[in-house]
């Protein structure tokens, strides 16, 4: 049979944007192990929405880790403590019976909080749209196998591309610094012929945007590969360095 | 068009950019750190060579180039410190609500005390050019003079010898330096990193190297006041 557990969570309970927030207890009793973390938050939110009570408000979409939706950082660890898994892919037997569990949302200027565990995560987007594409014409397309590119190329771009955006590395990070974001974000089409033409452009226009919305710097204490539902590789905090770098000696240089 | 100092400072003036800059001047502050403790350590071959090895330092290039390197340092450790004060009130201002629940998965004890070792060398390095440069904690170090093959010389060996005399003068002096030990076994690898020369195949030696860095620099500097203190180097005998 099945076990079940009997735990006690400790939520961030917050109205909106403007109120005070603060950790609510909630007992979560016969928990069945198979349960995902987010699944546990359902089963807890059916008990409160019978008592009349005011559900626990969380992200959460395709509840198969490659959305990028769930955020929670979970006994302080942004999705909790299995490496490389999203909150919706971590399961209840992770944890003990009678565990007490904090569940806080994502800490970040940058990432405010809108209403419990839910923070608006639109500065990630901002940054997106102020480099992260390439210009394509519109019209006749190229064939698309006139391109060639190089097997480790393509890996190494995909392996940055595999970023899902959830910010957990912004919420681990000590400095709530979205440097990984950003890395993995300007590796994937620098690295990639297509990202060529605007490439410098890129990297200035995303370390600025990511300056705008409030991150704090990297520090290099790599929390946020530790934390990576995707395992990005810090390499690409170095890379976009180095890039960035490159892109501002060339501006220097060139009128 | 964008002018140079507008492209410079904009460069320069992102988080990124600051980093690069701190990055540039910690490596030069390393270095000097490596071409410091060698010129230390020829305290243990006597009186003779360190202050002859001083007096060359002093006069070579007319006197001159220990004040460009001196003007050198002091423009990479202003640099270094005012740039790293203005990002760790950056990366303090960008999380204002703390967990209630703190958690730490890998990160290094020396890595998340970088600003307060990095204070406390700063009072150091004030403290220990007080002491040994311009003699203002004690004058008395000014009379000192070697008699280097006829010529009057400062005596930086006897300087030595009665500064680290003093308990709670070597004392500080090892503190100081233990934690500019911790503040080197990350700030090496991070120079490295910051300047997007690490990598997966590099990153397990960059930290092999910082902290073998950190630890030579550390036994090696730290090695001296313990010997005064110890009666290894013993005062000139008159």
């Amino acid at each position: 049979m099945e076990s079940k557990l009997n735990l006690t969570l400790k939520v961030w309970r917050q109205s909106d944007r403007q109120s005070q927030g603060r950790l609510v207890t909630y007992p979560a009793e016969g928990i069945p192990t198979s349960a995902s973390f987010l699944e546990m938050l359902d089963i807890v939110n059916e008990g409160l929405i019978s008592n009349g009570e005011e559900p626990i408000a969380f992200d959460h979409d395709c509840r198969e880790g490659i959305c990028g939706s769930c955020s929670l950082v979970i006994n302080g660890v942004p999705h909790g403590p299995e490496k490389a898994t999203t909150s919706c892919q971590l399961h209840m037997r992770s944890f003990r019976n009678g565990d007490t569990i904090y569940i806080e949302p994502f800490r970040a200027r940058a990432f405010p909080v809108v209403k419990d565990l839910v923070v608006d995560r639109s500065a990630f987007d901002r940054i997106q749209q102020s480099g992260g594409f390439i210009s394509v014409r519109t019209g006749s397309a190229v064939e698309a196998n006139s391109i060639l590119v190089a097997k480790d190329d393509a890996d190494h771009a995909f392996r940055a591309a595999t970023c899902i955006g959830c910010g957990a590395c912004v919420a681990a990070c000590k400095n709530a610094s979205a440097m990984l974001f950003v890395a993995a974000k300007v590796s994937h089409l620098n690295i990639l012929p297509q990202g060529q033409p605007e490439k410098d452009e890129r990297t200035i226009r995303m370390v600025q945007q990511m300056d705008a919305e409030g991150f704090g710097g990297c520090t290099n204490q790599y929390e946020c590969e530790a934390v990576c539902p995707k395992e990005i590789s810090v390499d690409f905090i170095g890379r976009l360095n180095r890039d960035y770098a490159a892109a501002a000696a060339a501006e220097t240089v060139t009128a | 068009m964008k002018s140079l100092a507008q492209v410079v400072f904009s460069s320069f003036g992102s988080s990124v950019g600051k980093k690069l800059l701190v990055a540039l001047t910690g490596l030069a502050l390393l270095l000097f750190l490596a071409g410091h403790l060698a010129g230390n350590l020829l305290i243990y071959r006597g009186p003779e060579e360190l202050n002859s090895y001083a007096h060359e330092l002093h006069t070579a290039l007319h006197g001159s180039l220990v004040w460009i390197a001196r003007l050198g340092l002091l423009a990479a450790f202003v640099v270094h410190v005012a740039l790293t004060i203005s990002l760790a009130r950056d990366n303090r201002a960008a999380r204002p609500h703390a967990y209630a629940k703190p958690a730490t998965v890998q990160a290094s004890i020396a890595s998340r005390t970088m600003i307060l070792s990095g204070l406390v060398i700063l009072s150091f390095v004030v403290y220990h050019i007080l002491h040994f440069t311009v003699h203002v904690a004690d004058p008395s170090y000014d009379a000192l003079v070697f008699d280097l093959h006829g010529h009057k010389v400062p005596d930086v060996y006897s300087k030595v010898v009665k500064g680290f005399s003093s308990v709670p003068i070597s004392a500080f002096y090892i503190l100081s330096m233990a934690l500019l030990c911790t503040h080197l076994s990350h700030g090496f690898a991070s120079v490295f990193q910051t300047l997007g020369l690490r990598s997966a195949r590099t990153s397990g030696l960059l930290k092999l190297l910082g902290g073998l860095y950190a630890l030579v620099i550390f036994v090696g500097n730290v090695s001296i006041p313990l010997s005064v203190l110890g009666g290894f180097i013993k005062p000139i005998a008159h």
